[in-house]
């Protein structure tokens, strides 16, 4: 009897081990697991999201540049779909039968309760004659949103494109983005799309178990608005931004300018470019490959990824290094018999000056100075060897942004090319010297940057010493934000005093009767530059234009490219010199109209169509690629092609 | 005198396990009207409406048990093989009078009143087992008593079978505790344990390695008891009973269960999901109670509950309510006071003087732990849907009626446990 009292201990056991049992599970689907809460909210809460504005984009003068148009798409709730006219539907929306079915199967599988997207972006039209009959499509209904429209047609690169989110972004954004919202994808719509993007708004429903709505969740605690995103006050200028286009249309090039006081771009010119509305709607991915594969790659963004020798426009720069290293003076001169021997290659120029100093030496763009003017930086008796030399050099030279990226607010920059002591001893082995690397001293050789970097150059030596990181931005929102790192100045360490005669030379290369650009002068403006007529592998050489006006308290620094057009002062000069006056004056003045009207008629695209470049996703120009050759004198090769004046 | 007796009888009465009782009840008026709640239609004392009838039937339990406290002990004792043989008939009467519900006939329609004989049947046979153990005093060594026992047990299983309603039988293998506890051997839990493990492990293991695994278990064990020639043969014996048993059983369950109930095993066993059909119950279930989380949403805040997304919620899946409005500390709660009921029934049981006393509170202890296993594991997927009500608990006067006449029976012959029966 003793032993079956003990029983009493193994079925009380028993039942607190099965309790025990009840609970580990209970544990598990209540408190260890989410999986049931969750199931458990999209069983009864169905979110209808309302989509905001993305915020506008103004010019800096205030000029709505991007504003939002209303479209909508249709949604289908695959459940309360009843038999109705499907053929009426197809009509009104433009597909058919086929299409019908493989959108409606789309949105069944994806779930059967829950909308989803039957058609995208139907416009206002669209819309009117679907609304009309949309109370026999039961299951069916419209949701607003907006889309970008571009009034001006304008600075493409600039301004990049909205697209729908990826399964990507999605996965990237930590649950911020559902299918079928739109992200920046590039340009200045990608760098400032948290700004401009706002907040999605949501409206929580709750449905009881035979799918009838039951109201809002919680009396709408959950439920917000949209709210638009924020207004962003660009640097650009509209009018000089649109001339600036239609100069270089028909052409392949770059322009970019500064506002030297603030850093500020002023205009932001790719060429080819393309229509930024091409880049929304339905049509988007079609239109995406035709630009991407026509030719001259619009889409590359040349301003701050496209790479050219500074040729020429590296001069002045060189003489601002040589000044403070007080290796010349403004008043040295160096004998000119029409080139420079090189060890045993020859440097020339188309002139012969004789003894030529700087101011003179700047407006000719003569490279027998310029080579010797390097000589000097190079062997100065301070270096114990080359390299020393070298580095001290190029360090001088980065100072102004060459060789790394200037941090512009927008995706995809790139740094261009200065190279180091160590990679000429790895391609030259240990006997180089400056006569090997001479082609520096004209911008040539191992050197490469973007326009937007030579338009900081300009930038730099019209503020007289240093620069504000450029930008494209002016202010954020409806405080006009503006980051703290646009109102830094950065010095590239080079006394004040040592710019003058520096400018005098870049002067007369407009003004003065032997200047290389003297056909751009400016009426009743000191506008003061360089040309530069950079050497190219690919083809014919790229004209180049730096410049910045007035000479007192500047206003605008400017960069401009065209690529294979031969001398700088034929086209890159007067483009630069017509953008300028007309942002400084607000109109092109006399016969430089009819000037300028004929330069947007002329169509200078490369000779041979390139080579199909595969995709680089950072956009790499291959006609700017850095090669190794002798150093050539700026002059030496003519464009038989073309003369403007 | 009769004041002198009254007054003991009060004092005697355990008033732990009443308040345990009415704790129970309380909590399953509060789910049941939780879990019909409309915002429109609800006022908390509205007789038409389920949980009005459950708070009628609440008192009127409460009125009955009372009364049962005042009828005298003895009664149930010597009236038992009466209730036994009136449980019977209503059992054989309600195969051919009975209401089909569901494609069970447990029903015998009384007016507005549906009575369900199972329910009654279940403390007929603990009483009767009772009186059996009480006035025989079998030692369940002997074929003799089991085969007396089985046939008491047997008889009603039996007959509810045939309505059918397996779940309710189901609930007739909770008899044997009492009977492990007054000597039958150990091993009739143990084989009816490994015909369980068995069963499910025929489904998830395929025959030819499950066959060589038993028999090399049961090669080991013979191995062990070489010496010991009768143990020997019992293990030579069960290891081919084992093997012969899990042929059968696939016989069995392809002809036996109906295909509805084979498709429960199946679920619970993950074998298939069927989460718009048969499996939607327990899937709906799962999703209520694991989205109370830890502290619950709170009353009538259920939204799993409130819009109806479990089927059955008042009744057999009441737990999915106190699950999603109360959390895991309220499951923890529920579970707490059930395990506190029933180990102190099982205290009680010990302290009877009378075995015919112990036997019947055994009998009260297991058949309610089996439902409120049998309950909430089907609700949180750990068994297979079977109907059965969660004690005490669920929606519906039959199932609690017939557990208040069960405990406090039990309390009547514990309040009366110093006098003789």
């Amino acid at each position: 009897m003793e032993n079956l009292f003990n029983r009493k201990y193994i079925i009380q056991g028993l039942f607190i081990v099965v309790a025990l049992i009840l609970m580990g599970q209970l544990f598990y689907i209540q408190v260890a697991s989410d999986r049931y809460f969750l199931s458990a909210n999209s069983n009864v809460l169905r979110k209808k999201y309302t989509f905001p504005a993305r915020g506008v984009i103004t010019d800096r003068n205030n000029k709505v540049l991007v504003q939002n148009e209303p479209v909508y798409d249709l949604m289908v709730t695959p459940s309360l779909v009843k038999p109705f006219d499907t053929l009426a539907l197809c009509r009104i929306i433009g597909i058919d039968m086929a299409g019908f079915h493989k959108r409606f199967n789309k949105a069944r599988n994806q779930s059967k309760y829950q909308r989803s997207v039957f058609e995208k972006q139907l416009s206002v039209q669209t819309y009117a004659a679907l609304q009309e009959r949309l109370s026999r499509f039961i299951g069916f209904e419209t949701q607003n949103r907006t889309v970008r429209h571009y009034p001006d047609s304008v600075a493409g690169q600039f301004f990049g494109y909205v697209k729908e989110v990826s399964d990507k972004d999605i996965e990237e954004s930590d649950g911020y983005y559902r299918p079928g919202d739109y992200i920046g994808k590039s340009g200045v719509e990608r760098q400032y799309n948290d700004v401009l993007r706002g907040e999605r708004g949501v409206e929580n429903t709750i449905y009881n178990a035979r799918n009838v709505p039951q109201g809002s969740y919680l009396n709408g605690k959950f439920d917000t608005l949209a709210i638009s995103g924020e207004t962003l006050v660009s640097s650009l200028d509209i009018d000089i931004q649109k001339l600036g286009e239609q100069l270089l249309k028909n052409k392949v090039g770059s322009i970019v300018a500064i506002e030297p006081s603030t850093g500020e771009v002023l205009a932001f010119v790719s060429s080819p470019t393309y229509d930024p509305n091409l880049m929304v709607g339905r049509q988007q991915g079609n239109n995406y490959m035709d630009i991407f594969r026509s030719p001259n790659r619009p889409f590359l963004v040349r301003p701050l990824s496209g790479y050219y020798s500074p040729g020429s426009s590296f001069k002045p720069l060189d003489d601002l290094i040589a000044l403070q290293e007080g290796v010349i003076d403004p008043n040295t001169t160096f004998n000119c018999p029409g080139g420079y021997w090189a060890g045993n290659h020859f440097v020339s120029c188309e002139h012969v000056d004789g003894n030529i100093s700087l101011r003179k030496g700047l407006a000719r763009s003569c490279n027998t100075y310029a080579c010797y003017v390097f000589q000097k930086l190079m062997t100065q008796k301070k270096y114990k060897n080359k390299i020393e030399a070298y580095d001290s050099w190029s360090a001088k030279v980065r100072k102004f942004g060459l060789g790394s990226k200037l941090d512009l607010d927008m995706p995809f920059e790139r740094k261009g090319r200065i190279f180091t002591s160590d990679e000429y001893t790895k391609r030259f082995g240990k006997h180089w010297g400056y006569t090997t690397v001479i082609s520096l001293a004209i911008g040539q050789g191992e050197m490469s940057a973007t326009p937007l970097q030579m338009a900081n150059i300009m930038a730099i030596i019209a503020n007289r010493g240093y620069y504000i990181k450029p930008h494209l931005v002016k202010g954020i929102g409806e405080k006009k934000d503006v980051k703290k790192e646009y109102l830094v100045k950065n010095s590239v360490d080079i006394d004040a005093a040592h710019f003058e005669p520096v400018i005098d030379g870049m002067q007369d290369a407009v003004n003065a009767s032997y200047g290389t650009a003297r056909a751009s002068a400016i009426p009743n403006i000191l506008f003061c530059g360089k040309t530069g007529t950079v050497q190219n592998p690919h083809g014919k050489n790229h004209s180049v234009f730096v410049g910045f006006a007035p000479r007192d308290n500047p206003k605008i620094a400017i960069a401009v490219i065209v690529e294979n057009a031969g001398f700088g002062g034929v086209y890159a000069a007067p483009i630069a010199s017509y953008i300028t006056e007309k942002y400084l004056t607000g109109k092109i003045s006399g016969g430089r109209l009819a000037q300028s009207e004929a330069m947007k008629k002329l169509v200078v695209l490369p000779d041979v169509p390139r080579p199909k470049i595969k995709w680089a996703p950072k956009g790499t120009d291959s006609a700017a690629k850095p090669v190794v050759l002798p150093a050539s004198p700026e002059n030496k090769i003519v464009s038989t092609k073309t003369t403007i004046n | 005198m009769t004041t002198q007796q009254g007054s003991r009888f009060f004092f005697n009465v355990d008033w732990i396990t009443i308040l345990i009782y009415t704790a129970l009840c309380t909590i399953g008026f509060v789910n049941i009207y939780a879990s019909l709640y409309n915002p429109e239609t609800s006022t908390l004392f509205n007789f038409s409406s389920n949980y009005g009838k459950q708070l009628v039937y609440i008192i009127t339990g409460l009125m009955l048990g009372f009364s049962i406290l005042l009828l005298d002990a003895k009664f149930f004792s010597v009236f038992s093989p009466v209730v036994y043989g009136i449980t019977m008939l209503l059992l054989m009467a309600v195969l051919v009078v009975g209401r089909k519900v569901a494609g069970n006939q447990a029903w015998i329609p009384l007016g507005a009143f549906r009575l369900q004989p199972s329910e009654l049947a279940k403390f007929g046979t603990a009483l009767l087992i009772a009186r059996y153990v009480g006035n025989f005093n079998p030692k369940f060594t002997d074929v003799k008593s089991i085969f007396f026992a089985g046939l008491i047990i047997g008889f009603p299983l039996f007959l509810i079978m045939l309505q059918p309603d397996t779940g309710s039988a189901l609930v007739f293998l909770a008899f044997m505790f009492p009977l492990y506890r007054e000597g039958l051997s150990g091993y009739f839990l143990l084989i009816f344990l490994g015909m369980i493990v068995l069963f499910i492990a025929d489904f998830l293991v395929p025959s030819y390695i499950l066959i060589p695994i038993i028999a090399v278990v049961g090669g080991f064990f013979i191995y062990q008891n070489r010496r010991k020639q009768k143990m020997m043969f019992s293990m030579i014996l069960t290891t081919i009973v084992a093997i012969a048993y899990l042929f059968l059983v696939k016989v069995a369950y392809e002809k036996v269960l109906e295909p509805h109930q084979r498709t429960r095993i199946e679920i619970m066993l993950g074998l298939k999901t069927d989460p718009k059909g048969a499996g939607y119950n327990v899937i709906q279930s799962k999703i209520a109670i694991g989205a109370g989380q830890l502290t619950g949403r709170g009353f009538l805040e259920g939204t799993q509950t409130k819009y109806g997304y479990v089927p059955e919620q008042s009744t057999d899946f009441i737990f999915s309510t106190i699950g999603e409005e109360w959390g895991f500390l309220g499951c923890s709660v529920v579970i707490g006071l059930y395990i506190f009921l029933l180990l102190r029934v099982i205290n009680l049981a010990e302290r009877q003087r009378s075995t015919f006393s112990r036997v019947y509170g055994y009998c009260v202890a297991s058949i309610i732990f089996f439902h409120v296993f049998i309950n909430i594991g089907m609700t949180i997927g750990i068994i297979p849907v079977i109907g059965i009500p969660l004690p005490f608990i669920s929606y519906g006067g039959s199932s609690l009626w017939s557990f208040t006449v069960l405990l406090f029976i039990f309390l009547k012959l514990d309040s009366n446990r110093m006098g003789f029966i």
